[in-house]
């Protein structure tokens, strides 16, 4: 049985995919400009904004620190998941139910609750502005969505694989790393993408926690854009879009986004 | 091996990890919004109300809630409207197009909020090309501002969350036996019926657990109220930021930030237990 989508259907279809891409080319267009101000580039394209990217190391910087805080947090993440989640697919044991409601709570928590609870916590801890404070903090808010990736593919583990591999004489450790690893691992690849993604493009909570030293990307981007909105600012966006359309290019290839997204599956 | 201890051993990392950086913070959080704040005595560790009482009792952060809560139900209502018609049209596309506009409609997720943010910020000032657009097309005679209205903050904040609206009717459009669909039609009901008694009444959980998401998230956005609303325009996260981080009076931040932490939790619980007692058969996922 074939449905098909009447004329109507169609021309609601071609404007709300106009609106979802409206601001992302506006971005992209306005980054090309040849202006100092913000302009449409209406005398020809110029990379001069691209090109003062480079001359800005406050947004460089600012991206590779991202870069790294996002692959560590989301490692660590990750790692904190991969045993939880086992715990929750494998045995059903009293307070199953509330481990798991306590594993998403985050989810559940406000980015600016969660980022002045962090400032005083860290305050009186004296880790406030430290990058120990920020990768902990990010780990609490990735948690959840990686362990809602390692748990999808966790849950439709066979448990007779592990007992066969047992039964040959593997140890827990063998069987966890030769077995149950390869198995789960592409919720384990999602998950840390996920996660990676996440932290990589968190501000509200961040912005509260950054110090000068500890600037991500977002923060510095939002600052920016808060002094004041410049083609400098619109070309680190445009850039950061590009790069982000070719993540998703790819991860659409390997995951396929609707996975990432939905993440449930049994 | 203990199989009874084993669940707990496992998860423990990760439960040391959450009791340190998630339960203390919080506690601690929950604590100083009852402490008083004296403009040159600083932060005065004394138990009281008074915090929670300015707020109730001022009648401008009556308005800031008003307005958090009046912006989140204009963003989910627009949101549901646009993203479960977009589901419903996408799954009735070809494959291939379906992977291609699926990538279109979700990928922004992907790209942080700040730059879609620019994008509306960019388009809504008075010589934006919305602006520009609405002028050509004879709808308005003067330019209009986007920028700092209630108005640009619903338009850009939709199309943050809408993708989330589309996953989640898209989820519950794949579970639908398309046999029931042409039942229906064989059946002599019209194209219009058929949607509103047999599509819409199977993929409601999916239609309502995307409004919880959307009305949540909206009600406790920060960065496209702070941009497109401005200063003047404050929803409850802006406020907050700004007694925690200008004013520097954390008591009071930290009631602004618990009540809206009380009133996201209650929505996202009751409206969860709400739909898992009317759909529960249907809707066994367990997690959102």
């Amino acid at each position: 049985m074939n449905f098909r989508n009447g004329p109507l259907a169609l021309l609601f279809h071609v404007l709300f995919i106009g609106f979802i891409l409206a601001p992302i080319v506006m971005v992209c267009a306005v980054a090309f400009t040849s202006e100092g101000f913000i302009s449409l580039p209406a005398n020809g394209l110029s990379l001069r904004w691209f090109k003062a990217i480079l001359d800005n190391p406050r947004f460089i910087d600012a991206f590779w620190f991202s870069l790294g805080l996002g692959a560590l947090s989301a490692t660590i993440a990750v790692s904190l998941a991969v045993p939880g989640a086992l715990a929750l697919a494998r045995s059903r044991f009293r307070g199953r139910e509330a481990l798991l409601a306590f594993f998403m709570s985050p989810l559940m928590i406000p980015h600016v609750v969660l980022g002045l609870a962090f400032l005083k916590f860290f305050t009186s801890a004296g880790l406030v502005g430290t990058y120990f404070g920020l990768v902990m903090a990010h780990i609490i808010i990735v948690m959840p969505y990686a362990l809602r990736l390692v748990l999808a593919s966790a849950t439709g583990l066979d448990p007779a694989l592990e007992r066969a591999a047992q039964s040959l004489g593997a140890t827990g450790w063998t069987t966890f790393r030769r077995i149950v690893l390869p198995l789960i691992l592409p919720g384990v690849i999602s998950g840390w993408v996920i996660a990676f993604i996440t932290s990589f493009d968190e501000l509200t909570m961040s912005i509260f926690i950054a110090s000068p030293s500890t600037t991500t990307l977002p923060v510095r981007i939002f600052l920016q854009i808060e002094d004041t909105i410049d083609p400098l600012v619109t070309a680190v966006s445009a850039a950061l879009i590009y790069a982000t359309v070719l993540v998703i290019f790819v991860l659409d290839r390997a995951v396929g986004l609707e996975k990432l997204f939905v993440g449930k599956g049994r | 091996m203990n199989a009874r201890l084993n669940p707990w051993l496992l998860s423990a990392p990760a439960l040391v990890v959450y009791a340190t950086f998630l339960v203390v913070p919080l506690f601690l959080v929950f604590l100083i919004s009852f402490f008083n704040f004296e403009f040159y005595g600083g932060i005065e560790q004394a138990f009281s109300l008074a915090n929670y009482r300015d707020i109730v009792t001022d009648s401008y952060y009556y308005e800031v809630y008003a307005r958090t809560f009046g912006v989140a139900a204009a963003v989910t209502v627009v949101s549901l409207l646009l993203g479960t018609a977009e589901a419903y049209v996408l799954s009735r596309m070809s494959n291939r197009w379906k992977g291609i506009f699926l990538m279109v409609v979700l990928g922004p997720l992907l790209i942080s909020v700040v730059v879609r943010t620019l994008g509306w910020a960019l388009l809504f000032g008075s010589t934006g090309l919305i602006s520009q657009g609405l002028m050509a097309l004879g709808l308005a005679s003067a330019p209009v501002n986007l920028m700092y209205s209630n108005t640009g903050v619903i338009i850009a904040l939709t199309h943050v969350l809408v993708p989330f609206m589309v996953i989640s009717v898209w989820a519950s459009l794949q579970r639908i036996n398309p046999s029931t669909e042409a039942a229906a039609l064989s059946l002599g009901a019209s194209q219009f019926t058929v949607l509103r008694r047999v599509i819409v009444p199977q993929i409601m959980p999916g239609i309502l657990s995307g409004s919880i998401m959307v009305f949540a998230m909206a009600a406790s956005a920060f960065a496209t109220p702070a941009i497109i609303g401005g200063r003047r325009l404050k929803n409850v996260a802006t406020a907050a930021y700004d007694e925690f981080l200008n004013t520097l009076n954390w008591p009071l931040g930290a009631a602004l930030a618990m009540l809206l932490l009380l009133a996201t939790v209650l929505v996202l619980v009751s409206a969860n237990r709400m739909i898992e007692r009317r759909y529960g058969a249907i809707f066994n996922q367990g997690q959102r």
